[in-house]
């Protein structure tokens, strides 16, 4: 087994929200939960989640696939992902990705050399009265990014 | 803190929040609950909920604003097999975020609206699908879930009737798709999102191919409030054939960006005002007044015109989910229509031809306008490509990615026909 027992406990726990015959439904969150604990979705715990879940392997690679949150490839420690939807745009959201861009000295979509930081551009995440907004991990939203601001996360996400 | 203000108008649904106030005992305090307690203790026929949704003008707040009460009315109330309820929080449309705050300072003003919803419709289960990227809300809606359960407003035997209702939350993983209703439940079924041919709606073939009803998350938390004060009472707030209060999401050049409640028929003036006025005391220029699929609207005609769906629709543009999306004199439509045509390319779920390609075509035709490779020609052949996507597609982001398009072409032809002549942009670029 690929995942913990704790990780199985939180995946029951959301196969029990749906109807006995329809488990396949809790297949997005085992792949969430999966990747907070692997940090990525190797093929193998994919097909380890089909045959728990009952569904077959490619279904769930299918799923794997078509959310953009999910990470198919290995990222860093830390996946920064920076909204530069228009609103956010509009209130120094593509700015802020640049800071980070120089400061951590690589492009979107790519990693820093110490497999510490992985920056992405973002969608319209929900919170563009928040601009900037970036996410650390699917998990933390940060919001009002100034430049003072980034150079404190990053500095905190290095320890 | 986007909503925690006192610069609302008539607010409800947003009213007396301080960002810590949000547990069920908090929401208790403010009478919440009592419209939930005092339709099973008085035993009230469904059939008057949904005429009380009926009389108060309710319109869907997801965008496409479907009368709530008649889409209630669908549901085969007598059908023998299960029916689910369903909440759309998966906002994603650039420019809205209203439903965040909902979820995160109100929530217990959704979980019972749905439970009232599930009670006129006779459903005993329903699901809250929450956008992917606002984890934090989603553990906060599981908590708010949890009271709610405790005390008896959900679960079986709700308040001691014999209604029972089970709610769950599902988190959603990073894709715009999904707010369309039918991407949304193939979404819930555990599969990729890709949208269903309507008809049939969900009303008769939903989730699991159930009879379902879905709703946006400002819909349900608007209906406890309704039936408190009375569906007549609530639609004299609003305007004839728009009843109530709306939040709007107010973002871009404003001096207080935010989340604003007023009634609807507000003039826009007025809301610009709630958020501060423009930011710097610039000169107002462009104004998205839906979300990034409704075309935009230039900053004149905009000033006068009023918040509500008919005042919005009449100059050429829809108020869809309410985020207002303010542009002042330094920004360049180019630059601004080629982020949002990189946005509906990306998200295209690549079922249908017209909406994959066409959205592909439509954002390197502004690439190469924005970066001095125009041609005279293209802006017609952009109006030609929206006139083949529009109305050809499975669901309506082909429409949302077309739209933006030709209504930045009809309100700042000039701009772009500079940009193609002279190969740089008319305004300073700061975006
Ligand atoms: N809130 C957000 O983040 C976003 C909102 N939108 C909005 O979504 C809108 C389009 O949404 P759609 O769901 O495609 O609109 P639609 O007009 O197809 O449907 C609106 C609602 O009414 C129901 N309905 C309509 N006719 C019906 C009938 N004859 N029988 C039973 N039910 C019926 C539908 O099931 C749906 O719930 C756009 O206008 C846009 O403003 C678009 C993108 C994002
Ligand atoms: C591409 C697309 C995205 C949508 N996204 C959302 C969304 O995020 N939230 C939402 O409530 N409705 C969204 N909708 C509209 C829904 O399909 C549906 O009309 C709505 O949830 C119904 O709820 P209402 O009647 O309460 O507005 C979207 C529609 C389309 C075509
Ligand atoms: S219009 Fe676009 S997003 Fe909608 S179903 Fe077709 S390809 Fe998918
Ligand atoms: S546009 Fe960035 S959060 Fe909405």
């Amino acid at each position: 087994m690929l995942l913990s027992e704790q990780a199985y406990k939180k995946i029951d726990r959301e196969i029990a929200k749906f109807p006995a015959d329809q488990r396949q439904s809790a297949v997005m969150a085992a792949l969430a939960i999966a990747q907070s604990e692997l940090g990525w979705l190797p093929p193998e715990v994919m097909q380890e989640l089909a045959d728990y879940i009952g569904m077959p392997a490619i279904a769930v690679q299918e799923v794997a696939t078509f959310y953009n949150m999910y990470n198919t490839k290995p990222v860093g420690k830390h996946k920064v992902t920076v909204c530069t939807n228009l609103p956010c745009a509009l209130s120094g959201g593509v700015a802020a990705a640049e800071y980070l861009k120089k400061k951590l000295g690589i492009d979107y979509k790519e990693t820093t050399a110490d497999g510490q930081f992985t920056l992405q551009e973002g969608e319209c995440m929900g919170a563009c009265g928040d601009a900037p907004v970036l996410m650390v991990n699917n998990k933390r939203m940060c919001s009002h990014m100034s430049n003072d601001k980034l150079d404190a996360l990053v500095e905190e996400l290095k320890k | 803190m986007t909503c925690l203000h006192d610069r609302h108008i008539n607010p409800l649904i947003l009213a007396g929040l301080d960002g810590k106030n949000w547990h069920l005992a908090d929401y208790v305090k403010r009478g919440g609950y009592e419209s939930l307690r005092r339709i099973l203790t008085e035993k009230i026929p469904p059939e008057q909920v949904i005429a009380e949704l009926k009389a108060s003008n309710l319109r869907g707040r997801g965008g496409a604003g479907f009368p709530t009460g008649l889409k209630w009315s669908f549901m085969p109330r007598q059908f023998p097999g299960q029916k689910y309820l369903v909440c759309n929080t998966d906002e994603g449309e650039p420019g809205t975020f209203k439903d965040r705050d909902i979820i995160r300072y109100n929530p217990h003003a959704l979980i019972e609206g749905m439970a009232i919803g599930a009670y006129a419709m006779g459903i005993t289960a329903g699901y809250n699908y929450i956008h992917g990227e606002i984890w934090a809300e989603y553990e906060r809606f599981e908590e708010a879930l949890e009271e709610a359960r405790a005390e008896g407003f959900l679960g079986n035997n709700i308040m001691g009737s014999d209604f029972s209702f089970q709610l769950h939350a599902f988190h959603g993983y990073g894709a715009y798709i999904c707010g369309e209703e039918t991407a949304l439940l193939e979404s819930l079924e555990g599969k990729k999102g890709q949208p269903r041919f309507k008809p049939p709606f969900p009303a008769s073939f939903g989730l699991y191919g159930k009879p379902t009803t879905i709703n946006n998350t400002e819909t349900f938390a608007a209906v406890p409030f309704i039936l408190k004060m009375g569906g007549a009472a609530y639609a004299a707030i609003g305007k004839p054939n728009a009843g109530g209060t709306k939040i709007f999401s107010i973002s871009g050049d404003v001096e207080r960006p935010g989340n604003y409640e007023i009634p609807l028929g507000t003039p826009f003036s007025k809301l610009l005002e709630l958020a501060g006025g423009m930011r710097g005391g610039k000169k107002i220029k462009a104004v998205i007044p839906g979300g990034s699929s409704a075309p935009v609207i230039t900053g004149e005609v905009m000033m006068n015109l009023d918040m509500d769906y008919d005042s919005i629709a009449k100059a050429g543009s829809m108020l869809g989910s309410g985020a207002v999306i303010v542009m002042d004199e330094t920004r360049c439509m180019v630059k601004s229509l080629l982020r949002l045509s990189y946005f509906y390319y990306e998200e295209s779920c690549g079922q249908c031809t017209p909406c994959r390609e066409g959205t592909g075509w439509l954002y390197r035709m502004v690439h190469r306008i924005e970066h001095g490779q125009g041609r005279p020609e293209d802006l017609d052949m952009l109006n030609s490509i929206a006139d083949n996507i529009q109305g050809r597609t499975i669901c309506a982001l082909g429409d949302a990615a077309a739209m933006p398009v030709r209504g930045m072409i009809k309100n700042f032809r000039e701009e772009f026909a500079y940009h193609i002549e002279h190969k740089h942009c008319l305004v300073p670029a700061y975006i």
